[in-house]
């Protein structure tokens, strides 16, 4: 049982929820997405299972909708439209990212769904929001990301490149955070005082608030700043803190010390790995021992202090040239230093910790005689826990909730 | 504090949050619930300044003297909220912190792994003071674990996560996330988290732990690139790949962000299928748009880097303008890559939606912050002050909350434990 059992949600079956509705399925809402005849057209998008493209075999559709049981409805067919109208009246959440017009011409807009629920929670993600003149153009991840002002902020220091989208679809993630944080404060107040409410969610508007300095720096103080290779966009080059590991995979090496104690870890760290002798700017990194922090208007002035500084930085070059990737990630944690390993998706996978916490997640499909590893809970519930509690429904494979579903 | 005249009709008027999260990945949860009302009282330390919350004074910064008082970003973060100190090093400043626990519906921190425990406050210590207390702890590899002891911050948990490799060109380096995108969106995941327990303690008085790791957060967020590994065997570490720019899932082609004429100005275009490719050759009009090689998606996705050649071709030849304006009526999905002035000062659906209010900083006056981007028709969000200088609501809530007098609260300053 997660946090929201009981919890009844109809989901319009869009790319642009469809995060949202299985953030809110795996925590335990009763979560029933409604498709078009033939199928979401999130069906389509691959990569799919053996390389078979079929609505039954889409990766994408199986990892957005675990949890969710599913109905087919035409919401251009009267009787349709209606029955889905029916649901949402005993729904506690109606969630969706149809255009406003399709939505009215079904009866499926705010104020006709209120009238015949009035505890109801309606959310809608639309790309710029419900009230925007420019409603109803099309939009993609890729496009939610360039306008608001994300890709801007990401790529290389070689601005010949182009910037560059962060891949995963995060445009449409960020929308979905927003349509279940804010959902869920519109649950809390329905629940202790008052009626339902219509949410309403624009795309844009959250890929603008998920910028960090981009935005509150440009807002607070007029900052600008420019993209660079693996790091945070800043308003002059700064030193490079990614490096290539003696496999070809990179790490993050994290900050440099700026503080005695962290000059005393990276000797310490050099021991460890028997590299200190080998290190020639060591005796920098001794110099750098005695310091408390280092004011960043020293580095910029003083050559001794700029001399012990880079040298750090080249410590973590020297060491990354020699160790593989995820040596480089333990050995400097283990000496008390952050840094991190450059995984990609599938690595997480396989990786010890990730293990040893059960964060790949074992979901049973049936049809294939098969059990599928998935990405497991971004969050663990000691009462309540976050479970995939199916796989994602076959076409129509819950239609009969149609009609009898919350009765 | 409840009570107070200006508030609309709030939807979370009824929740306290005791709050000793800062930074982005924790003040970013709850600085969501101080919008739509909660009552958040942020617990920094009056030793080190509130120092541990390293965007008191990063930069960018306002101008002034009192260092911790000067981060833009502390600002940003903890809207609404209620600041105090407490010196969580004496007995007395213990026993205020317990007394706060009592009064609140939930705790929330972002320390690292077992700082709370050794502080004397972990869940056990909680929910002894207040048995349906709900307590949300995020930190960047989770309370257990080999990892326990590592230390993060976003950009290692986007690393570690998988975030940072698939964002990048093809033949290139990572380019990873120019910010901290984990801090975000590690904060989202807390909120709901926090939100979901809050729910189920309303309706079943039931208060529980949740023990939030940012790299599984982030790891969440791969879920295709994920399958096609444990289901098809594909890695997405691959010759070619990653190559963020194009779109293997859903599969598009052209599908990229290509140069104008204007020096570093780059235009976003994506074919979502056949239709919005035929608009877009016909708006471009020229001969290679007739390469029946182009007419299906499978024809474009083979030849991808032939096409986006000659998409950059043509893009390359006008204004970032000129690009836009000659694809957007046409119905293919279009952008520019805002740069902040434009995103921020001159777009009528930032300004219009009201994404940019102005709150009062104690010190600094009026400042621009990030609104929220949903609106809720009945109990809408309200900024309506800036982040709380260093121990500005001592007074309000020692006083209004606990009940104590203003001798007693001037006796705890000069005792060292505010």
């Amino acid at each position: 049982m997660g946090p929201l059992d009981g919890v009844r949600v109809v989901e319009l079956s869009h790319e642009l929820c469809t995060w949202a509705g299985k953030l809110m399925a795996d925590l335990g809402a009763d979560v029933i997405v409604v498709e078009p005849p033939g199928g979401s057209p999130q069906r389509a998008y691959g990569p799919f299972v053996d390389d078979e493209p079929d609505p039954e075999r889409s990766l994408w559709w199986w990892h957005y909708n675990t949890s969710k049981r599913g109905v087919v409805a035409d919401l251009a067919n009267a009787a349709d439209a209606a029955g889905v109208a029916a649901l949402v009246a005993r729904a506690d959440v109606f969630l969706t990212a149809e255009p406003l017009a399709a939505l009215a011409a079904a009866g499926l807009d705010w104020p006709d769904v209120a009238a015949a629920n009035p505890g109801l929670v309606m959310t809608s993600i639309r790309p710029f929001g419900r009230m925007s003149a420019r409603d109803g153009e099309p939009c993609t991840d890729l496009t939610i990301l360039a306008q608001g002002g994300p890709v801007f902020m990401c790529g290389y220091d070689d601005h010949s490149l182009p910037p560059v989208r962060g891949g995963g679809n995060q445009g449409l993630h960020t929308a979905s955070h927003f349509a279940v944080l804010s959902t869920l404060v519109a649950l809390l107040h329905k629940d202790h005082a008052g009626p339902g409410q219509l949410v309403d969610v624009s795309a844009h508007a959250a890929a603008n608030v998920t910028t960090e300095v981009g935005t509150y720096g440009f807002l607070a103080m007029g900052v600008e700043v420019q993209r660079q290779t693996g790091r945070h966009a800043g308003t002059a080059l700064s030193l490079p803190t990614q490096f290539e590991c003696a496999d070809g995979r990179y790490v993050n090496a994290g900050l440099v010390p700026r503080k005695g104690d962290d000059f005393t870890l990276m000797l310490n760290w050099l021991d460890s790995l028997g590299l200190r002798d080998e290190f020639p700017l060591a005796g920098l990194l001794e110099i750098g021992t005695a310091w408390g922090i280092v004011a960043v208007s020293d580095i910029l002035n003083d050559p001794l202090t700029q001399e012990v500084y880079s040298a750090a930085r080249e410590c973590q070059e020297f060491i990354a040239n020699r160790v593989d990737a995820y040596d480089y990630f333990l050995s400097a944690q283990r000496t008390g230093l952050t840094a991190g390993v450059v995984y990609s998706p599938e690595e997480v996978m396989a990786d010890p910790h990730f293990v040893a916490r059960g964060w790949p997640t074992p979901v049973e499909h049936p049809e294939l005689g098969r059990t599928i590893t998935y990405p497991g809970q971004p969050y663990r519930f000691t009462e309540t826990p976050w479970t995939i509690s199916r796989r994602a429904p076959l076409l129509g494979e819950h239609q009969v909730l149609l009609d009898t579903a919350w009765r | 504090m409840h009570g107070e005249h200006d508030r609309p009709p709030s939807a979370l008027g009824h929740i306290r949050i005791c709050d000793l999260s800062g930074q982005l990945a924790g003040a970013g949860a709850t600085r969501v619930l101080a919008a739509f009302g909660a009552e958040v009282i942020r617990i920094e330390d009056p030793v080190t300044k509130g120092l541990w919350d390293i965007v008191r004074q990063m930069g960018p910064k306002f101008p002034g003297d009192q260092g911790h008082e000067n981060g833009t970003g502390f600002n940003n973060h903890n809207v609404n909220k209620l600041g105090i100190t407490l010196n969580l090093r004496t007995p007395r400043g213990k026993e205020l912190l317990a007394e706060i626990v009592q009064r609140s519906d939930a705790v929330t921190e972002n320390f690292a792994a077992g700082v709370m425990q050794r502080l004397g406050f972990g869940y056990e210590q909680l929910a002894a003071l207040r048995s349906d207390i709900v307590y949300v702890s995020n930190c960047g590899f989770g309370q257990v674990g080999p990892y326990g002891t590592f230390k993060s911050w976003g950009p290692i948990a986007q690393a570690v996560s998988g975030m940072t490799f698939q964002s990048g060109l093809a033949g290139q380096p990572p380019a990873g996330w120019g910010y901290s995108y984990m801090d975000h969106t590690g904060s989202y995941m807390m909120g709901i988290a926090l939100l979901a327990a809050l729910y189920h303690r309303q309706r079943t008085g039931q208060g529980q732990w949740i023990d939030m790791s940012c790299t599984e957060a982030g790891a969440a967020l791969n879920g295709p690139a994920v399958l096609d590994a444990t289901v098809n065997g594909r890695p997405l570490r691959r010759p070619g790949s990653p190559s963020s720019n194009r779109s293997a899932t859903p599969a598009m082609a052209p599908h990229g962000i290509y140069p104008t004429s204007e020096t570093d100005r780059w235009v976003a275009i994506a074919c979502r299928h056949d239709d919005d490719w035929a608009a877009a050759a016909k708006a471009i009009g020229e001969p290679w748009t007739a390469d029946p090689a182009f007419a299906t998606l499978s024809g474009r996705l083979a030849e991808q880097d032939r096409l986006d050649a000659l998409v950059a071709g043509w893009t390359a030849g006008r204004t970032r303008q000129d690009a836009v304006a000659a694809l957007r009526p046409h119905g293919v999905p279009v952008a520019p890559v805002a740069e902040q002035r434009e995103r921020i000062d001159d777009d009528p659906d930032t300004v219009g939606w009201g994404l940019w209010p102005t709150v009062p900083h104690t010190l600094h006056g009026p400042v621009k912050v990030d609104g929220i981007p949903a609106h809720l028709s009945a109990t809408d969000w309200h900024l309506r002050r800036g982040g709380p200088m260093l121990g500005e609501d001592n007074h309000a809530v020692l006083g209004g909350l606990l009940g104590l007098s203003t001798s007693e609260i001037d006796q705890l300053h000069d005792d060292g434990v505010i």
